[in-house]
């Protein structure tokens, strides 16, 4: 009995041990709903899509190559896109080319969103019917993805880019496949 | 101004708890009546500094003071008043005003009520109570605040989150917080207990009311939280086992055993030192609950923003008032010797299966509900626990805990006579039969006719195994009319509340089978003019209405009539709202309920060719959920009418309580 008596609060101080753990994992920022995308370190899709602008340039998977590639996959019906949009004009020069994915729209309507609200892209394609998203794995737009220059993901951007996102997680990724 | 009297009023509370934290047990070690009887004053004095703090709460909302950063963030002055009141609670620094609230409102009670008890007992407990009001009140002081000011005040609020604003979900924290509060009673009793060193009866009838009474909030509170699920969510489900859910489902379970170890304290004088660890337990698993909720280590569908420093500040009061009254109870416990002995089949053997279970069922949820925490700490990948570990551990452990419901109150105290009880039963095992084979064929349509017939036929047998026993206390048709009739007036309420109860938990045994087997559901695309069947129904579509405008929304409202055999049942009016403030869509679903079965109609998406997503579903017998935990809580009122609970309590050491 004397002995049986502690097992309760032996059994909560491992409980409570349990907690303050993964309180300690919440404050380094792995927060329990974070859900790791299986597409990193893959291959990025294969893909070639139509520019939204008429003579300026599309984009396959093949281009890729060579270079560190930011791609944005955004919409003109998505406001929390809008938010994220400022901030997107501020990453020319940051040693990356930012392909703009423009995701189950209408080309009217994100080409009079862009002359309201600029055009921060190297290259802007369509995807009209979401097809080249649904291969990446976006399941809510905006979704943006770091790929290498063999064309591997690197690192996935679930939800609009945040200042703090820019500066901690995306710039230090590439400059690392810079390197 | 009156922001600032809010919480000068909550800054001084705090010292008045401290006071009463620590004056009465000095008075009660030295046995020193005056500063014993601090503890009281201080009660009332505290009730009255939170309660003041809470109205300058309620005032600031009601008001729509957009200088206090709280209004801002929850409140706008379009939302209807009724919204503008509960949304005093809706967030995470008002609701734990609340709590703290109650939590004053219960020491101020025992203060009131509680003048019969032994001086040392109740300024031993007040003052536990204390403590844990000294320890919300710095938790709200230094990290949540609902007083703070903003500069500039903004035009106008962020508005209150849409799905709050709903009656089922307004009215249902204060019963929750009224159950997990009441069970700190319990808790400061044991602890005081503890601290005396002493359990007997008596201080089992006094923890019994408090008990009872949290336990009848707390089950109301889960009855609707559960509804509110229901009608709102739109998914035609009244349970999900979410770790929400389960934060209030596991001291519900914990106090339901208490509330029957206590009895065998009370009457037997034995199961002292388990009943104690329920007492902390259940109030324990309150708290856990509150952490889950607020600190973020799990996720759920509903919970409040969270914030990991508050966390660790939960984490810590959850270490000393848990870690603190274990170790308490480990040093003191093996001293509790307990009294009668009692042969294995006996009323007390029964309330003890019944505790083993209930336990081991509270264990479970425990244990799925913090799963997805072990595994992901110890790296073993992201895992969700669903309703299928919940229904095939819990369920196997609910039926011999039903099965025994009926009979344990057939047996006597000390040494049972289980073939009498069966015999007894003779009607009850009829009825289970007969109920059982009716659902059997009544399951023709059902894809599980065995759960459909074992379900109901359990549920038959706690029912009639309940009557049977009431019929058995009043020695109805074996003694003249008159007679019974006189013994069915004179038998204590506190017997017809167990009986009420045990009857409601029958009827929401039914709720539970018919939901599981019978229900049908179609979801289907559907354009106007449309009609689809659905168990027997013809439910037609006849068109949806854009842009209908609510206070602070609006809607797409469809129109659907149901009909049975061509001749009209309801019109139906489902709703797809758009809140104004935050943005945020809500489904608002069309009930038509004949007591019996709920027909439920969603509307969903358009599909831009004049077609919407509907979904449609038959609830068979699912408003019995919701009535027989209405009933249940019946019986827990009327069992606190009890004439022993309003003469108060014997003289310590009057042990040899008649047996009921």
């Amino acid at each position: 009995m004397r002995r049986i008596a502690f097992l309760p609060v032996v059994l909560f101080v491992v409980l409570a041990g349990f907690f303050g753990y993964r309180l300690l994992l919440i404050q380094r920022g792995d927060s329990p709903s974070f859900i790791p995308s299986v597409m990193v370190n893959k291959p990025a899709p294969d893909f070639q899509l139509p520019p939204v602008f008429a003579g300026t340039p599309g984009f396959s998977s093949a281009a890729f190559k060579g270079r560190v590639t930011l791609v944005n996959f955004f919409a003109s019906w998505c406001i929390p896109c809008r938010s994220e949009h400022a901030l997107l004009s501020g990453l020319k020069g940051q040693g990356f080319q930012l392909v703009g994915v423009d995701y189950k729209d209408k080309p009217e309507a994100v080409k009079a969103w862009l002359a309201r609200e600029g055009n921060p892209y190297d290259v802007l394609v369509a995807d009209e019917n979401g097809q080249t998203g649904i291969n990446f794995g976006v399941y809510g737009v905006p979704e943006s993805y770091l790929i290498d220059k063999q064309g591997r993901i690197r690192f996935k951007q679930t939800g609009p880019f945040t200042p703090e996102a820019i500066e901690k997680d995306l710039l230090p990724k590439v400059a690392e496949l810079n390197k | 101004m009156i922001p600032e009297i809010g919480h000068f009023a909550l800054i001084l509370a705090l010292f008045v708890a401290l006071v009463q934290a620590i004056i009465p047990l000095v008075g009660a070690a030295r046995d020193d009546r005056p500063w014993m009887d601090v503890a009281r004053t201080a009660a009332f004095a505290q009730l009255l500094l939170v309660g003041l703090a809470f109205g300058a709460l309620v005032w600031v909302h009601v008001t729509s003071d957009f200088s206090v950063l709280n209004v801002v963030q929850n409140s706008h002055t379009d939302k209807p008043m009724l919204y503008k009141i509960t949304g005093v609670w809706g967030n995470h620094e008002g609701s734990m005003l609340l709590w703290v609230f109650i939590l004053a409102l219960y020491g101020a009670a025992l203060a009131l009520f509680g003048r019969n008890l032994p001086p040392a007992l109740r300024a031993r407990a007040l003052a536990v109570q204390a403590m844990i009001s000294v320890g919300f009140l710095v938790f709200i002081l230094f990290t949540s605040n609902p007083f703070a000011r903003i500069d500039p005040a903004p035009m106008n609020g962020n508005g209150l989150n849409p799905l709050l604003q709903d009656p089922g979900l307004a009215f249902h924290p204060p019963f929750l917080y009224l159950g997990y509060v009441g069970f700190s009673m319990a808790f400061s009793f044991a602890i005081a207990a503890l601290i005396e060193g002493r359990v007997d009866a008596a201080w089992a009838r006094w923890v019994r009311p408090w008990t009872l009474a949290a336990w009848s909030f707390l089950t109301l509170g889960i009855a609707m939280g559960s509804w509110w699920a229901y009608y709102t969510l739109g998914w035609g489900g009244w349970w999900y086992w979410d770790p929400t859910e389960n934060a209030s489902f596991m001291p519900w379970l914990a106090g339901t055993a208490l509330l029957h170890s206590a009895v065998v304290v009370e009457k037997r004088d034995t199961l002292k030192a388990w009943t104690i660890l329920l007492a902390i337990f259940a109030f324990s698993l309150s708290l856990l609950g509150t952490f889950i909720v607020r600190s973020g280590i799990v996720t759920s569908v509903h919970s409040f923003a969270s914030d990991p420093t508050r966390g660790v500040f939960i984490l810590g009061l959850l270490v000393l008032a848990v870690g603190g009254s274990l170790t308490l109870f480990a040093v003191r416990a093996p001293s509790l010797k307990g009294g009668g002995l009692f042969a294995p089949i006996s009323r007390e053997g029964s309330l003890l299966l019944n505790n083993v279970l209930m336990s081991t069922a509270c264990g479970t949820v425990l244990l799925g509900t913090l799963y997805p925490l072990f595994a992901d700490v110890l790296n073993l990948g992201k895992v969700s626990v669903g309703a299928p570990f919940f229904n095939a551990v819990f369920i196997p452990l609910m039926i011999p805990l039903i099965a025994t419901m009926a009979l344990g109150p057939m047996l006597s105290w000390k040494r049972g006579d289980l073939g009498g009880a069966l015999g007894r039963l003779k009607l009850a095992f009829v009825a289970v039969l007969l109920a059982g084979c009716a659902a059997w064929l009544l399951a023709g349509g059902s894809a599980k006719p065995l759960q459909a017939a074992g379900g109901i036929a359990l549920a038959a047998w706690l029912f009639i195994g309940t009557l049977v026993e009431w019929a058995e206390r009043v020695r109805l048709f074996r003694v003249p009319l008159a007679e019974a009739l006189r013994r069915a007036i004179h038998l204590p309420r506190a017997a017809y509340g167990m009986s009420i109860t045990h009857a409601g938990l029958a009827v929401v045994v039914v709720g539970i089978t018919g939901s599981a087997c019978w229900t049908s559901e179609k979801i289907t695309m559907m354009h106007p003019g449309e009609t689809v069947a659905l168990a027997g129904y013809q439910m037609t579509l006849n068109g949806v209405e854009d842009g209908v405008k609510g206070p602070n929304y609006t809607a797409a409202r469809a129109h659907f009539t149901a009909r049975e055999n061509g001749r009209v049942i309801a019109e139906m009016y489902p709703e797809k709202r758009l809140y104004t403030m935050p943005p945020r869509p809500t489904t608002d679903a069309a009930i038509h309920t004949n007591f019996i079965s709920d027909l439920y109609a969603v509307i969903g998406d358009p599909d831009g060719k004049g077609g919407y997503v509907v979904r449609l579903y038959h609830n068979t017998l699912v408003p019995w959920i919701f009535l027989g935990a209405v009933i249940m809580v019946l019986g827990g009122v009327v069992s606190l009418t009890d004439r022993r609970h309003r003469v108060g309590a014997p003289a310590r050491k009057a042990t040899s309580i008649a047996s009921v």
